[in-house]
This record gives C-alpha cells, sequence and structure tokens, in this order.
C-alpha cells in the first residue's frame, strides 16, 4: 500500500464528518452563486435586449404633435383623452431633410367601451398606411392572415394580446362602440413581445374616415439614415411648428433610468444573499475547528507549522465554497428561463428578448467571486485554528 | 557523561501557573537526565505535576526557569525560550507522542491515521514503513478500517503507530492506558517494552499504573512538583 496523504485529502474528508452541515453550506453558497451569475447575466443581457427591441420598433424618431401621448399606455394613463393632431401635410415636411430614410403616418384614436370587462374599458385603434407602415415593421409576424386587403377596407390587423383578450380569429367581425360601425379581422399578429401586441391596426384612411380625422394624424414614424446625426435632425425637426420630436434613445434612456432602480433593488439582494453565504460558511468552519479543538493539536504535536493547519482549513472553505459555486451555476444555466420570468415581474419594462445572458465567461467570474468569498470567509476559522497550542489541547481533556 | 549518550539533560526545571493571583508551582526545580534507549516511567498522585514535566521535557511547553537539552543541545536555558516554530521541528524530529485519549481522526482509516504526520512533514515520509509499524502492532489486518470499527486498545495502538511513523528518538506516553483495561493495559506496557528493547526507543512514560510502570527500567515518583527520593 503505497497510499500517501496530503493536508487537501484530510480537509476534503473533515467535510464528510457532517454531510448535512457541509450539504446545507454548500446550498447557501450554490443559491447566492445562483442570484449572482443571474444577476451579471441581466446586467448584460438588459440592454442588449432593450437596444434589440428599439431596433425592432422599426423606427427610430417619433413626431407628434406637442403634448400628445406617444404610445397606447399613456394614453390609457389618460383616459382615452388628451390626443393632439398634426396636419398630413407635415409629413412632405419632414421627408425633405436628407437625414430622413423612411417615414410612416400614424392616427391614434381611442373610444371607451361600457361593455367590456367590470367597468368598461378603453380601446385603441391605430391607424396605419398599409404600404409604408408594413415594410418599417418588417419584423412582425402573422399569425394568422395578413395585411389589408385596400388602403380603406373596414379591416383590421390584431396584435397578439388583443386578440387573446377578445377572442378574435381571423374572419370574426368586431364592433367600435359608439361609432356603430363593425369591422373585420383579417389578420393577427404574432407575439412580439412590444406595444404592437396590444393594438388594434387599421387602415389610416379608415380611422380618420371613422373618427371624423380626415387629413389628420397623431404621429409620424422616422426611420433614420445609418450614418445620419440624429441630433441635428432633432433640431430641424424642432423647426416645425407645435411639435414634439420623441426619439427611441431618450425612451432608452428613461427605460433604463426606470430599471437602474430596479437594479438596485436586485444588487441589493444579491448582496445580502452573498453575505448570508459567507457567515454560514464563517459558521460552519468555525463550528467544526472548535469540535475538533483536540484533533488540530495533536496535528500540531505530530509536527504542523500554523500555517499548515491554516492552509487546511482554508482548504476545507475553498472546496465548500467551489462545490456550491459550481452547483449555483449549474442551477443558473438550466433555470435562466425561469429566473428570465422572475425578473421580469421586477421590471417596470422589460424587453422582449432574453433578459439574462450567461456564458462561461460570466460563469468564471462567478466561481471567481465565489472562492473569493471563501478565501475570505475562510480567513477567521483557519486562523483561530492555526494558534491552537497543542497543550491548550490535550489539557482540555481534564485529568 | 558523555553528551552523545544523553537523550534529555533538565537542570532545574520549574514550572509556575498563574490563576489570578494565585500562583501553583507544578513542577518545583527538576533535575534529571535520560540516556538514549532508557525506559523511565514517572509516577506520583494526581496533580503531583506528571504531566506538567513530562510536556516541558517534550518540548509541548516551556518552563517557567531551568535548562533543557536534547541530544546535547540546548533547546533553552535560563531566559532563552523557543518559538512556537521552533518546538515544532523539534517536536516532529525528535518525538512522538501518545496521550490518554487516542485523538485519532475519525474521517480518515486506520493508514492514513498512522500516516497523518507526513501530511505536515514530508521529509520524513521517505523512509519510513508504515506497514512494518502496523505490522509489528499486530493492527496490519486493520488498515482500511475506520477508528470507531476498533476497540479502545487497537485505538491505542493505531495512536502509537502514528507516534512512531516519524521515526521519533523519544517516545512520551502520558496515561497511555487511562482508558483501558487490565488486559489491554499489559499488551500495551508490553508493547513499549519491546519498542524500547527491540528499538532502542528512548520511552518516556507516565502511569498512575504501578504494575505499568514496573516495565520501566527507572521509576521516577514525583510528590508536589519534586522527584521523591527512593525511601
Ligand atoms: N494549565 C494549567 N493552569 C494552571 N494550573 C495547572 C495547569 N495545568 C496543571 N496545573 C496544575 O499543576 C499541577 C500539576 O498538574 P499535572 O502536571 O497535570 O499533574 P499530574 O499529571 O501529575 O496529575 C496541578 O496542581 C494542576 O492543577
Ligand atoms: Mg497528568
Amino acid at each position: 500500500m503505497a497510499k500517501k496523504i496530503n493536508i487537501y485529502q484530510v480537509a476534503y474528508k473533515n467535510l464528510l464528518r457532517k454531510k448535512t452541515r457541509t450539504a446545507l453550506t454548500i446550498l447557501g453558497i450554490g443559491l447566492s452563486a445562483w442570484v449572482l451569475i443571474s444577476l451579471l447575466g441581466f446586467n448584460r443581457g438588459y440592454e442588449s435586449a432593450l437596444n434589440k427591441d428599439i431596433d425592432n420598433m422599426g423606427f427610430q424618431v417619433l413626431v407628434t404633435a406637442k403634448g400628445c401621448p406617444y404610445e397606447a399606455a399613456t394614453l390609457m394613463l389618460k383616459g382615452g383623452t388628451g390626443l393632439r393632431y398634426m396636419k398630413e401635410s407635415i409629413l412632405a415636411d419632414i421627408l425633405k431633410h436628407k437625414e430622413v430614410e423612411r417615414l410612416t403616418p400614424q392616427l391614434m384614436a381611442a373610444i371607451f367601451d361600457p361593455n367590456k370587462g367590470e367597468s368598461g374599458r378603453i380601446n385603441a385603434y391605430l391607424g396605419v398606411d398599409p404600404v409604408t407602415f408594413p415594410a418599417m415593421k418588417s419584423y412582425l409576424k402573422f399569425k394568422q392572415g395578413g395585411w389589408f386587403t385596400d388602403p380603406t377596407a373596414l379591416e383590421a390587423v390584431v396584435g397578439y394580446e388583443a386578440a387573446e383578450l377578445e377572442q378574435r380569429e381571423v374572419g370574426d367581425k368586431m364592433l367600435i362602440p359608439e361609432k356603430n360601425i363593425e369591422f373585420k379581422v383579417v389578420g393577427i399578429l404574432a407575439r412580439s413581445g412590444t406595444a404592437d401586441d396590444g393594438t388594434i391596426f387599421m387602415p389610416l384612411k379608415t380611422v380618420q374616415k371613422i373618427f371624423d380625422k380626415e387629413g389628420l394624424i397623431t404621429a409620424a414614424g422616422i426611420k433614420v439614415n445609418k450614418d445620419a446625426n440624429m441630433n441635428e435632425l432633432e433640431n430641424k425637426l424642432y423647426d416645425l411648428p407645435d411639435v414634439q420630436v420623441v426619439s427611441m434613445a431618450q425612451v432608452k434612456n428613461t427605460i433604463m433610468s426606470l430599471v437602474s432602480t430596479a437594479k438596485v433593488m436586485v444588487f441589493s439582494i444579491a448582496l445580502i444573499a452573498i453575505l448570508i453565504a459567507m457567515l454560514g460558511v464563517i459558521n460552519t468552519i468555525l463550528m467544526s475547528v472548535l469540535e475538533r479543538y483536540q484533533e488540530i493539536g495533536i496535528i500540531k504535536s505530530m509536527g504542523a507549522m500554523p500555517w499548515d493547519v491554516f492552509r487546511m482549513i482554508w482548504t476545507e472553505t475553498v472546496i465548500l465554497c467551489l462545490l456550491g459555486g459550481v452547483i449555483g451555476i449549474g442551477i443558473a444555466f438550466a433555470l435562466s428561463k425561469i429566473t428570465d420570468i422572475l425578473i421580469r415581474r421586477l421590471l417596470p419594462y422589460a424587453p422582449t428578448g432574453s433578459l439574462i445572458s450567461i456564458d462561461s465567461q460570466l460563469g468564471l467570474i462567478t466561481l471567481g467571486v465565489v472562492l473569493g468569498i471563501g478565501l475570505l470567509s475562510g480567513i477567521y476559522p483557519a486562523w483561530r485554528a492555526a494558534r491552537v497550542r497543542p497543550l491548550e489541547s490535550i489539557r482540555s481533556e481534564g485529568d | 557523561m558523555a553528551p552523545d549518550t544523553s537523550a534529555l539533560e533538565a537542570l532545574h526545571l520549574t514550572k509556575i501557573y498563574k490563576r489570578g493571583a494565585e500562583e501553583i508551582l507544578a513542577v518545583d526545580d527538576v533535575s534529571l537526565t535520560v540516556r538514549k534507549g532508557e525506559f523511565v516511567s514517572f509516577v506520583g498522585p494526581s496533580g503531583s505535576g506528571k504531566t506538567t514535566l513530562i510536556n516541558i521535557l517534550g518540548c509541548l511547553d516551556n518552563a517557567t526557569s531551568g535548562s533543557l537539552k536534547i541530544g546535547g543541545e540546548t533547546v533553552f536555558a535560563e531566559n532563552k525560550y523557543l518559538s512556537e516554530s521552533d518546538l515544532t521541528k523539534i517536536r516532529r524530529q525528535v518525538f512522538g507522542y501518545i496521550f490518554q485519549k487516542f485523538y485519532l481522526v475519525p474521517t480518515l482509516t486506520v493508514y492514513e491515521n498512522v500516516i497523518l504526520p507526513f501530511a505536515f512533514f514530508k521529509k520524513a515520509e521517505a523512509n519510513a514503513d508504515p506497514m512494518e509499524i502496523l505490522r509489528f502492532l499486530g493492527i496490519d489486518k486493520r488498515t482500511s478500517h475506520r477508528p470507531s470499527e476498533l476497540s479502545g486498545g487497537e485505538m491505542q495502538r493505531v495512536a502509537i503507530a502514528r507516534a512512531l511513523v516519524n521515526k521519533p528518538e523519544i517516545l512520551l506516553a502520558d496515561e497511555p492506558t487511562g482508558n483501558l483495561d487490565t488486559k489491554r493495559c499489559e499488551e500495551i506496557g508490553q508493547v513499549l517494552r519491546s519498542l524500547n528493547e527491540k528499538e532502542g526507543l528512548t520511552v518516556l512514560l507516565v502511569t498512575h499504573n504501578p504494575a505499568l510502570a514496573k516495565v520501566a527500567g527507572r521509576t521516577i515518583t514525583l510528590r508536589d512538583g519534586k522527584i521523591a527520593q527512593p525511601a
């Protein structure tokens, strides 16, 4: 039997002594590693998902009449009121600028439907240009049907969620309350995760006619040339009378600042998780050091130097942390979908794409952090153990 | 006496413990020489300072005053004390220790327990033969067992094997049979005697048991920290 033994083996076997305690500690570390890597992944994934979403909007600048809410959510908050209108002729003025690659006019209309839900609901309709709008929003996919058959047709394309809410299929008829006008559903969009999901799209001309807004629009979406100077364009657009210019970069900043609040919260959770895990590790290792006081004393009488004992205890901590880290990172990879859903709930606005982007690089970073936690929390217990004097431990048998 | 034949040489060793304002004179002016290959037993009533004395002789503790030479080299003298790490070096090269409790590591096998000192003192590994020691102690069939599967006598043998694996010059045994019955006690006595006779190991044995003390070539009786002159 030419077996050898080293400090690391002894350390490892020490951990097997109290299996439940060891397992619980590893679990604690695992959980905090999971939280940590998910957050790092979120930190990285969120912004890129948001950027992708904004690209998906098809336009980077929206021109609206001054004071007009520019997206359905705000409109809903205002109870469907507060819409302001611009003349269609403004489109020609906008198109004059060389920065503008494409332009699509929109007319938003809202109407209160007392028969929906418990206390009624606001229905929003978005009149869009049947030619330029689909071209700009080329990423929109249909679940059923397609775009309008005619620029003046009484037809609608319904967003995924709106269709689900109203339980509509292609071919169904829908009624615009108050106006008593029926229109036909010709297309249902696939889920896009954007505001489009909740929108009912109709041909611009149709909406103008139904709501008596001929020649008027509420917004114009602009797709900007690739190398155009956004600031310059914005300034030029502000020369137009009574408009407001909303750039998606601005929107993004607003969202990011909202999200940063959520991030602070989430990072505090991570910090607390790490601290708790650290306390768990310190507690576990310290207890096992105190339990083994005499044994450590004997090891020292065998000729172990303080540094040997320190290393032995330190190794135990590091094994605990690395095991926990690997498990936590494994869980994070396996459950990233679920984490995604959990985080989505915490956020004021969540983009479509995957919020959490975890890769092996983040895995290594997390493992590094966990290793750091191990090394840090091991110091005190290891120091206590290194200080044990052989005599004290033998004395404590009390003969 | 020529220095190369003395294993230990202690002069005027004194140890005072302070317990608050109270001072306890545990070892009182003890001088003694132990020759290489000698088997000395220390007897005396409980509290007479046996443990304190052999801990000092075994470099597990510093004396309050006095001097100690090991193998002719001064370990400490008046006002010269050793650091923990110097003591450690002497401990692992010169001494093997066994105690009343066995202090085996429960998670390691018998064999791993015996070779545990090599985890901290690699140099000793090269010319060691743990199996031979285990055979000598009659526990070579139990190498892969855990300590919890052994009897008390077997555990003490494992502890002895562990104390011997470094090939120490001096074995210190403080009440090694305190936890064992009469029969096991005799067996351990025989083991110590044959280690002394066959291997030439210097043995210092502390015991309550007069029968066990007889195994030694010389018996020193302590009383109130002093060596009692034979009546
Ligand atoms: N660490 C200590 N602190 C204070 N007093 C001690 C300590 N160790 C031993 N003593 C005292 O020193 C005396 C000798 O003890 P000890 O050497 O253990 O005797 P023995 O081994 O012969 O029973 C006793 O009075 C004991 O109470
Ligand atoms: Mg004693």
